[in-house]
Formats: structure tokens, sequence, C-alpha cells
């Protein structure tokens, strides 16, 4: 079957069977491998892209759910304020749980600009990072939107 | 240095040819044994590098980990990367740059002493000579064996080793393809295994019609004795044959566990090969305190499931592996698929942090397994979540008892800690087996459950020796080889549960001689002047002064420990709220390290360290049941969430002129016995078993 994807500001047509996994299609067929696999459970947040901007677990979406959809991956936040802040607070160990990260802080910062720490913890709270990393990322996240608001008032 | 005093990966690599390469875009090709598992370790290397040669950082190019092209530095362990790779790596370059600067002097008829290095290129005084390292390169031979005669940069001179760099793999980790998971190659077949549920169980019967359809699609079943794999060039259809896979495997002859095994108590009164180690018994008389402590099993729980590609191509088998040594994984890839050694390439690609012996080997044997079954593919294993929990290497259950005879003054004058403990290490190199052999219709012979030796800090047995000055220490070392489930190296070893229960008794004895802890400790530390700084600095960060008395629902703990008795000190003093849970609020933590290669990098190391042993003290224990492990997801193996993660300060004690020493373990003991001691104020009751659940809360609370 046909399914129309808008990935990143672009539209791709792809061949799958729409109980397929979105983030199977983004990583083995749209070869966009920013998304990652942890546990395809909906427990790690690994995988995390937005759908019409609110933060979804790829791992669990079928992708026939999401036809037409407007889909965000960490492919798409190259020019981001987030990654330089993750660069300056070198917010990362093995860096494998960031990128779901980057989804989830994206989706908080368009809401609320100048998050608190204890708004910035709820909103990464479904995102697990065993490497202990934790707290530089909420320090780039803080980073990031204060950078974005001195950006906005300028 | 002398010979004896050379490092292990110099001396097993002593060509300097096998290390460096001059290339000719200017830039400075670095092979290294040591691989990176998220702990910076590229960084902080090709900083050493460039500062030994005089090039900038910009021109040095890491490989690392790779049997065809990178030295053999054994597995990337304990904490020895800078110690042992950092060290050999900055003697080979100084043995470069010596002949190099030899062969310009020559040629100049000049003192090697005249000549200076900026950026690669040479001067004689302030004149530029016309060469660099580049032109020069063709005249040098640097093949010849270095034999470690040359004099590294004195520490003085430094200007990039010591300061803080950015990681070099960050910038990839934050968008695309920087791990093993994400490789693609020619012919790509996608496999997940069915793993044999235990040692020696038989696959009675396997409904493959009916995994055919939860599949959904074409796959290919591999089978090796009780080895399946399910093959697909769609992930998607792997996976669901994989998922469905152990509903339809009838097994015979399993080994049921039971919840009653999946605590430390167990371990005690089994069969043990038993040790005394330290000084010896009987131990001097006088009045005793006793006290026993536990930890169970935990879990390296990497976030990314274990992942391996291999393909076999005209008798050549190629094996891409997050292993933490390459030369040891071809060893036992070797013995296992019985071919010589040089048939065999493994080349290391970044998985998830990996935090010990994962199932990195384990997934590499699949992956090989299946691709000589299948030539001319590339075989892509990765394993599923729940797999990565039932069958990865755990960290070992310990019980320990901790005795002390103690003076008129409440001071410790013997101490004896009596250990019962699973293994901790059984890589496949030291007794362990990687899991697939066992399923193989000539099995794997029964692991031979080991531990590290002393020299090489010991195992169950680290650090349980305390660092205080205590005239008569022992071990009592009983390792259990019958631990019910497979266990081996897991950041930190037996120095978490050992610091958890030696600080944790501290504290008690502290108590019992009415002194402050801080004050008892500083007091047996008259002489270990490093040991004590790092105490009177984390107290002084966390206002130790103005800490409370006990029993008010808050509380300050301090813990502390110099790793594995030799390499990094570290104190840690953790402030919690207590109720019916424990909320971590603050964790101070003072470090010496001695030269610290990227302070920063150190920084995020001891960072890592502290939040993890938090998440071990408070929250993770592996659950057992008749069909194994049962904690096989996040869910029901909860760690430490973005909510519950305390403010960090973390500080680097200044100790340029001492020797490097790895800072990847030193902060998880002194974090979970902060923990505990901070809990044990908070409630002025003391839990001694890990974790401090909302369940043990409530039972101390209730017995008073
Ligand atoms: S992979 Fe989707 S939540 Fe873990
Ligand atoms: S940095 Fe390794 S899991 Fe987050």
């Amino acid at each position: 079957m046909s399914i129309t994807l808008h990935v990143n500001g672009r539209a791709a047509l792809v061949a799958a069977d729409p109980t397929t996994p979105l983030l199977d299609v983004l990583r083995n067929t749209l070869d966009l491998k920013g998304s990652r696999y942890g546990c395809g459970l909906e427990q790690c947040g690994s995988c995390m892209v937005l759908v019409d901007g609110e933060p979804v677990y790829a791992c669990s979406r079928e992708v026939g759910t999401v036809a037409g959809k407007r889909i965000e991956t960490v492919e798409s936040l190259a020019d981001h304020p987030l990654r330089q802040a993750f660069l300056d607070e070198q917010a990362g160990q093995c860096g494998y749980c960031l990128s779901g990260i980057l989804i989830s802080a994206k989706a908080l910062l368009d809401r609320t600009p100048r998050p608190t720490r204890a708004q910035i913890v709820a909103a990464l709270d479904k995102h697990l990072c065993r490497c202990g990393t934790q707290s530089r990322i909420i320090r780039a996240v803080e980073r990031a939107g204060a950078h974005m608001a001195e950006g906005a008032s300028r | 240095m002398s010979a004896t005093t050379l490092p292990l990966s110099f001396t097993t690599n002593p060509s300097p040819a096998r290390w460096l390469r001059f290339d000719p875009d200017r830039t400075v090709h670095v092979a290294v044994g040591k691989v990176e598992i998220g702990q910076g370790i590229v960084t902080a290397l090709a900083q050493i590098a460039a500062e030994e040669l005089d090039v900038t950082l910009d021109a040095i190019r890491i490989l690392s980990g790779d049997t065809d092209a990178a030295p053999d530095e054994g597995s990337t362990t304990s904490s020895l990367s800078i110690e042992v790779g950092g060290t050999s790596l900055r003697l080979i370059a100084a043995e470069v740059r010596a002949r190099m600067l030899d062969r310009l002097a020559q040629r100049l008829n000049c003192a090697p002493g005249d000549i200076t290095v900026t950026d690669g290129a040479f001067f004689r005084g302030t004149e530029p000579t016309g060469q660099d390292y580049w032109s020069l390169a063709p005249e040098v031979d640097l093949a010849r064996a270095a034999d470690g005669g040359a004099t590294p940069k004195p520490v003085a001179a430094y200007r990039i080793v010591g300061q803080s760099v950015p990681r070099r793999d960050l910038p990839a980790k934050l968008g695309a393809g920087a791990f093993i998971h994400d490789m693609v190659r020619p012919d790509l077949l996608h496999a997940r295994i069915l793993r044999q549920p235990s040692r020696g169980a038989r696959l009675a019967a396997l409904d493959e019609a009916a995994i055919r359809r939860a599949a959904g699609g074409e796959i290919r079943i591999v089978r090796r004795g009780n080895f399946v794999a399910f093959l697909s060039a769609d992930e998607t259809i792997a996976q669901r044959a994989g998922a469905a896979a152990p509903a339809h495997a009838r097994w015979e002859n399993l080994r049921a566990l039971t919840p009653a095994q999946q605590e430390a108590a167990w371990l005690i009164g089994q069969p043990a090969d038993d040790r005394v180690i330290g000084d010896p018994l009987p131990a001097a008389a006088g009045e005793v305190v006793e006290a026993r402590y536990s930890r169970p099993y935990i879990a390296h729980a990497s976030i990314a499931p274990s992942c391996a590609l291999a393909e076999s191509r005209g008798g050549h088998l190629s094996v891409w592996s997050h292993t933490q040594g390459v030369y040891p994984l071809r060893n036992g890839l070797a013995k296992v698929l019985a071919r010589p050694v040089e048939t065999i390439s493994v080349h290391h690609a970044q998985g998830a942090g990996c935090y010990g012996h994962n199932g990195a080997d384990d997934a590499a044997l699949d992956a090989a397994l299946i691709a000589q079954e299948v030539p001319d593919h590339c075989i892509r294993v990765q394993w599923r979540r729940e797999e990565e929990f039932g069958y990865e290497p755990l960290g070992s259950a310990m019980a320990i008892t901790l005795r002390a005879v103690v003076n008129a003054e409440g001071l410790p004058i013997d101490w004896t800690a009596e250990v019962w403990s699973g293994s901790h290490v059984q890589r496949p190199a030291m007794g362990g087996n990687m899991l697939a052999h066992e399923a193989l219709e000539v099995p794997a012979p029964d692991p031979r459950p080991t531990d590290p030796t002393e020299a090489a800090g010991g195992g169950g047995t680290r650090n349980a020796i305390p660092h205080y000055e205590i005239p008569a220490r022992r071990v009592l070392h009983h390792l259990v080889p019958g631990a019910p489930v497979r266990t081996s190296a897991l950041r930190g070893l037996g120095a978490v549960a050992n610091v958890f229960a030696l600080e944790g008794f501290m504290d008690e004895l502290a108590a019992r001689a009415g002194a402050d802890p801080v004050a008892y400790r500083l007091s047996l530390l008259a002489n270990r002047p490093r040991a004590a700084a790092v105490i009177a600095r984390a107290g002084a960060m966390a206002g130790w002064a103005g800490r409370g008395p006990g029993g008010s629902g808050r509380g300050l703990g301090i813990g502390f420990a110099q790793y594995k008795n030799r390499s990094a000190y570290a104190a840690v003093v953790a402030e919690v709220e207590v109720d019916q849970e424990v909320r971590l609020k603050r964790v101070w933590c003072a470090a010496d390290a001695g030269l610290v290669v990227n302070p920063d990098g150190a920084r995020n190391q001891l960072e890592g360290g502290i939040l993890q042993a938090a998440s071990f003290a408070l929250k993770e224990q592996i659950t057992f049941d008749a069909t194994g492990v049962s904690s096989v997801d996040w869910a029901s193996y909860p760690i430490l969430r973005f909510t519950e993660v305390p403010e960090i300060a973390c500080e680097l004690i200044e100790a340029k002129e001492e020797r490097s020493l790895g800072v990847g373990e030193c902060t998880l003991g002194p974090t979970a016995a902060a923990i505990g001691n901070a809990v044990a104020h908070a409630l002025g009751a003391r839990i001694r078993d890990m974790p401090l659940t909302r369940e043990r809360i409530a039972a101390v609370l209730l017995g008073g």
C-alpha cells in the first residue's frame, strides 16, 4: 500500500504495510537514522518524533495513522539552537538517548519559550538516559530557551 | 620509564608505526585499541597525541578498535584507558617526535634540542626550517620498536592536555548515523534470535508455520542446534518473527529460577571458593561490632539493545561490534567457530553506553554464526529489549558482613569484610561463554567462574579493604560459582556494594563513638592526605558543618573511596528528603584523579557515575521467576528518571604532577554510600540493603 508522509517539510510516497511502525519506515525506508530504537515499548523515548507538533513514540505508532500528518525528526533540528546548546553544555555521554530528547525539548520550547527546570524535567520525563547525563541535558535546554528568548527580544 | 613500569599497551605494541602515521592531507592518523563507550576516550587520546607531537588537535584523526588496523590493547575496562592506553600513546608519540628531531638535526648538523615544533612544523630557534612531520616522514623509520626511552614533555609545558575540549563524537550523536545500529551495508539481512532460555535447554519443538504467519512476510530460518535465527531483508518482518518465536517454541531440560534466588542472602551457604586476603586471622581481641549489608543483581541496561553486523565473503569473516575489545572478541569467535584468527576481522562501531560486559560480544557471535550459514550477505543482528534484559550478563548480587574490633576511643583496630558474591568477570577470554556457544550442537563447556586477581583490583573483593588506617584489615571472600544467572563486569564491579557497606558501617561506628562522620573518617586518614582532602572538600561544598540532628526527615550523608584502593579518590555528599520514599535533592562531589586530560570530560564521567549509582541505590533490582529473569522491560526494571535527578556539583582537585587516574567508576561506590548514609540520617534508622525502596523505608519506620 502507498502512503504519503510529510517528513521534515518534504512529501514522500512510501510503499508499506500500514501497520508497520513509523520508526521502521523512517529508519529503513527513508534512511532517516536519527530516530533510534531502544525498547519498542513506549518506555524509553529513544524513538521520539513530532507528529503535528506533538511528541509521539515512533516505535509503536503505525505508519498508516500518520499519513498526511506533519512529521518532524531530529534531522530537522540541524540549525535549531538546541543543537548548539547541547554542544555548549557538552550534554551527552554515549548520546544514544539524545535524538529523542531533542525532539521533546523542541516541542517544549515551541510551547514554552523560557521553561523552568520543573517544566523541563516534566517534559523530558518520558525519556530515559542510562549514562546519567540528565543534569547537563537540563542545562542545555535552559540555555537554548535563554538563547531563543534573547533572539526574540532583539 | 624503566622497562618494568612500561604500560601493557606499549609493550604489546612497541612499533610506533602501529599507532601513528602522517597522512598527505597534513593530518596524523592515530590508531588505538581502546574504544569509545560514551566515556570520551577518543577525545582525550587525541589531546594526548596532539600535545606530545605539538600539532593542532584538529590534525589528529583517530581510528579506534580494529583488528586490521589498530594495535591490540585488550579490552576497554576498569577505568584504565587513560592510565594504560593514554600513557602508552604518550610514550609512542614522544618517541616519534624524538626520531623526527634526530633525523632533522642530522640533516641540519645541529643538536635535536635546537629544534622546536609548532603546529607540526620544525623551527631552528625562531627560523623556519621548511620541514614538518609530513615532509620528513618518508625518511624516518617508525616501524622499529620503541623502548620507552623517549622523554615525554614536562607537564608544566602542556597546553592541550589539561584543557576542557569538546567531545569529538558528540556532534554526530545529535543527528543521524553515529551508531552501529545505523550501519547499512550491501545485501543486508536483518536477524532476530530465539534465545535458549537456559544453559542445557533443548528445543523440543518449534512451530515454524506459526512464526512465519506472525512475521507477516517471507523469512528465512537458520538453525544450529538450539540456536535459531529469523532473517528478512525487512526489519519489521524479522522483528515480528523474533517477538513471536518464544511463544511457539517448546523447550526441555529448562532450569527454573525462584524469587528467593534473586536476593543476595541466597548466596550465603552456597558452595563457594573461599579465600582470605589481607592480614591473617585471628582478628584482634576486643569489643566486636558487626553488620550485614547487601546489593541485589543489577543490569547494565544499556539504552540501546545489543547489535552486531557480520558478513562472510570469499572465506573471510568481517564483524562489526560495540564490544569493549576487538582482539579478545576475535579470539573468542575464532575458538567457537573453529577457524584461524587471520580469517576474521573485528571492527569497533559505537553502541550506547555499556558500563561493562553486556550483550555486545554475544550479539557479535550471533551475527557471525548466521553469516557463516548465509555467506555473501551482511547479517545485522539486533536484540529485542526483552532479550537484552533477559540475557545480558548481570552485575552480581553481594552480601557483605562487616566485623570491626574497636578500641576504647571507638576506633576500629581490626576490620574483617566477609563477602559472598558471584563472579564479576566472565568475559569469554576469562572463563565465560558467549551465549550462542552454549546453544550449538556441541555446546560450550560449563563456564568456570573466576574473579579478577587482586593485582587487577579484585572483583567481589574490590574496595572491600578500607582505605582507612586500621592496624589489621582483611577480606574473607566466598566466590559462589553456582550463581543462578550469568554474571560479569558491571561498572565498579564489587566496589559499589563494598563501598556502600563499608562507608555505611563507618557511619555506624562513628555514631557509636559519638563522633561526627566526617571528623571520624579524617581521624583515620592522618597519613593519607589526598583522601582527607577530597573528604574535607566535599564536606565544605555541602555545608557539612550545618548538618542538623538525625531523624528529621532530611538527611546529609557522606561516602568516600579511592577506587580499587589505587586509582582516583572521590568523596560524595548527598542530601535527601525521606517520607514514604527517598527524594535525592542535591549531590556534591570532590575528586582527585591526578593529571586530568580533559577536565570537562572527567566531570561528565563523575556526574554520570553519580546518577547511575543513585539509580542503583534507590531503584534497581533484577527479579526472577520460574521462566528466568522476569524484569525484562523498563516498567519492571525502573531506573532514575528526569524528575528524580538531583542538582549536582563536582570539583576536581588540582593534582597535575600526579599520574592520571581513570574517573569512570570512582564516584559509584561513594554515591551509593552517601545516599545510604543520608537516608539513615534522615530516618534515624539504617537500611543496609540496596535498593532503598519504599517497602524498606516502611519496614524500618514500622520496626522503629
Ligand atoms: S523505542 Fe520507542 S519508547 Fe523506547
Ligand atoms: S547519554 Fe547515554 S543514554 Fe543518555
